[in-house]
């Protein structure tokens, strides 16, 4: 194995770090604020691909589409807290588990009856195109190095506005003392849906870059959706901080899994089987990282303090 | 047993349930014999499920899980017993539904013994998730591990035998499911009302009383825990002898979101809740698939009509609220 293949892997295993991150920071900041269980966000991830894809081959430009994308998932996120998830905060989990299981069918089933069962396609836009060489001698694609850098301004821009605005103190008495910051006179439903649209914007935008790497298709948002919790359960469910380490970890564990694993194995067991038996390994090497990090802090990297 | 509405409600679903495949079978219609059939065993399935969760309070989302490993099971013994290739430690699978439903029972036991084990060290959205990511697991083993078919499934040629019995025969094998759901009833009735299944609730309601009481809530549950995961193995046995066919499908988190719903639809913690909602929602994607392409958006909306105004459920619904126990 050269050093250019594990650094390029290493970018890749960050990559879905980021993309992670901006699934988890919204599940996490509506379960920290709301005490909500969601499971139709990888739903509001599929809403943002098929805006970006649909408006995109409209305009033309992808950077409308990325607009678009952000637009109509905070929409959609609007929309649903307000028919739906408001109705949810008062009951107990399985309520929300099972409400928000419903939303994912019909978003789904909705998406399909709007799109067909075809899987739409988006393209690159021209200026990250390209690729740039790493040490070692490989190509990296420009447009993985830009979602990673995307995903690094909005980690921070989250870390500005929770630390530094008025919405974020807002948002952290709400995390520490809901029934508290009503009595205060805080709009605390205005608040729940801007959070609730928050993390919506947030999962279309990550939905919609990734859209122009895979297929955009109906039920695209589950997988991600479940690494995602993987990842809040890792971090400890509340925390940003928590969320974007545990991304980053899971994204550079899994991804590095993949590459290493069956390498790993090959030195024990025939070549023939060591792929096999390596691959196997891989895809459940997240679920033991975190069965382990569970046995020893039960609650997680970074628990909320509240919790 | 006192003669309540709820007591009369499940003789009548019970009687329904084996008459109507009886008169289906005696007009010739097998097709609706199948269906039945279906009911039953994701009846079962749920019925696993609901000691977990309805006696206990404890939201699996991963149950998908012991369906699933309890249909490779049968799948894998199957295949083996078919191929004459041996298995394990000289032992070449089998074709006998006894055999099978114990290895399926015993082996999704100890897979919820252990993912139990390290699950119920967390509570409330800690558990539902990590009792997913648990599920996931197996799905993706079972998807990259291409020995037994990997993403195409494993199918299983010939339905498995029982002793007396010709299973392929619709109603043969219905009868089979039927009884066993019977038996696994009236087992789910004795544990409710052991000391066991009391502690088991008691922890529900209030886990520091239980404690104070000198019982440790974690053996309690996690016993229960693996025994819920062990009927709803039985279930996934049976389930991949009625379709001969094995997937990672019934591993899927799909498969564990529909397990929760048939519960709910029909009403938790009750003993014919999961028959109940699986009758309900066998009909509803029957009647519906027959009607639109799209039916599980009206599931979808269904579902989401009965969370936020039908709390109870069917057997809410139609026999009053739930007993406290």
């Amino acid at each position: 194995m050269t050093v250019a293949l594990a650094l390029e892997q290493l970018l890749n295993g960050l990559q879905l770090g980021v993309m992670l991150f901006l699934m988890a920071a919204g599940l996490t900041l509506i379960f920290g604020v709301m005490g909500l269980i969601n499971l139709a966000h990888g739903s509001l991830y599929m809403v943002g691909a098929f805006a970006c894809a649909t408006v995109a081959a409209a305009t033309g430009s992808f950077w409308i589409g990325l607009v678009a994308s952000l637009a109509c998932a905070a929409a959609a996120g609007a929309i649903i807290e307000l028919l739906v998830i408001r109705r949810l905060y008062d009951r107990d989990h399985l309520d929300q588990v099972l409400a928000t299981f419903a939303l994912i069918l019909i978003f789904s089933e909705g998406t399909r009856w709007l799109f067909g069962s075809f899987p739409l396609y988006l393209d690159i836009p021209p200026l990250l195109q390209g690729a740039v060489a790493l040490p070692g001698g490989a190509q990296y694609p420009v447009y993985r190095l830009a979602i990673i850098a995307a995903g690094a301004l909005v980690a921070f821009g989250l870390y500005l506005l929770i630390g530094k605005t008025r919405l974020g103190m807002r948002i952290r008495a709400g995390e520490s003392d809901r029934e508290m910051i009503g009595a205060l006179g805080v709009d605390i439903r205005t608040l729940y849906t801007v959070v609730f649209a928050l993390g919506a914007a947030l999962a279309g935008l990550a939905g919609a870059m990734v859209g122009a790497l895979q297929s955009v298709q109906v039920g695209m948002g589950e997988p991600v959706l479940i690494l995602a919790f993987v990842v809040i359960v890792i971090g400890g469910i509340g925390s940003i901080k928590g969320a974007l380490l545990g991304a980053l970890l899971v994204g550079v564990v899994d991804t590095m899994g993949r590459l290493l694993l069956p390498q790993l194995f090959g030195l024990f067991v025939p070549p023939s089987q060591a792929g096999m038996i390596g691959a196997a390994a891989a895809s459940m090497l997240i679920y033991v990282m975190m069965a382990l990090i569970l046995a020893v802090k039960p609650r997680g990297l970074f628990p909320a303090a509240h919790m | 047993m006192a003669m309540t509405r709820e007591n009369l409600i499940n003789i009548i679903l019970a009687v329904l349930l084996l008459a109507a495949p009886l008169a289906a079978n005696a007009f010739g219609q097998p097709f609706y014999v199948t269906l039945a059939t279906r009911i039953v065993i994701l009846a079962l399935a749920a019925t696993g499920l609901n000691l977990a969760l309805g006696l206990g309070g404890l939201v699996s989302f991963g149950h998908a899980a012991f369906f699933g490993i309890g249909g490779y099971a049968a799948g894998i013994l199957a295949t083996h017993g078919f191929s004459g290739d041996p298995l394990l430690f000289g032992f070449s699978g089998t074709n006998q539904m006894l055999v099978i439903w114990l290895v399926a029972m015993v082996v999704a036991g100890l897979v919820g013994l252990l993912i139990g084990a390290i699950s119920l060290r967390t509570s409330g959205v800690y558990f539902i998730m990590i009792t997913l990511a648990f599920a996931q697991m197996v799905y993706y083993f079972a998807i990259s591990w291409p020995a037994y078919g990997g993403e195409d499934g494993l199918s299983i040629l010939v339905r498995n035998q029982f002793p007396g019995v010709n299973t392929m025969r619709p109603l043969g094998f219905f009868l089979i499911c039927y009884a066993v759901l019977m038996a696994v009833l009236g087992l789910f009735v004795l544990i409710r009302g052991s000391r066991f299944g009391s502690a088991l609730q008691a922890a529900r309601q209030n886990e520091v009383r239980v404690a104070t009481v000198g019982i440790a809530p974690f053996r309690i549950r996690l016993t229960a825990f693996a025994i819920s995961a062990a009927i709803t193995g039985l279930a996934g046995a049976l389930f991949a002898d009625l379709n001969r066919f094995v997937s990672p499908s019934m591993l899927s988190w799909h498969m564990s979101g529909e397990l929760i719903v048939l519960i709910i639809l029909g009403g938790a913690g009750r003993l014919f809740g999961p028959l109940a909602g699986a009758t309900l929602f066998v009909i509803i994607e029957y009647v519906l698939g027959g009607l639109t392409e799209r039916w599980q958006f009206f599931l979808g909306l269904i579902l989401l009509g009965t969370v936020l105004f039908a709390r109870g459920g069917l057997l809410g619904l139609f026999a009053g609220k739930a007993k406290h126990g």
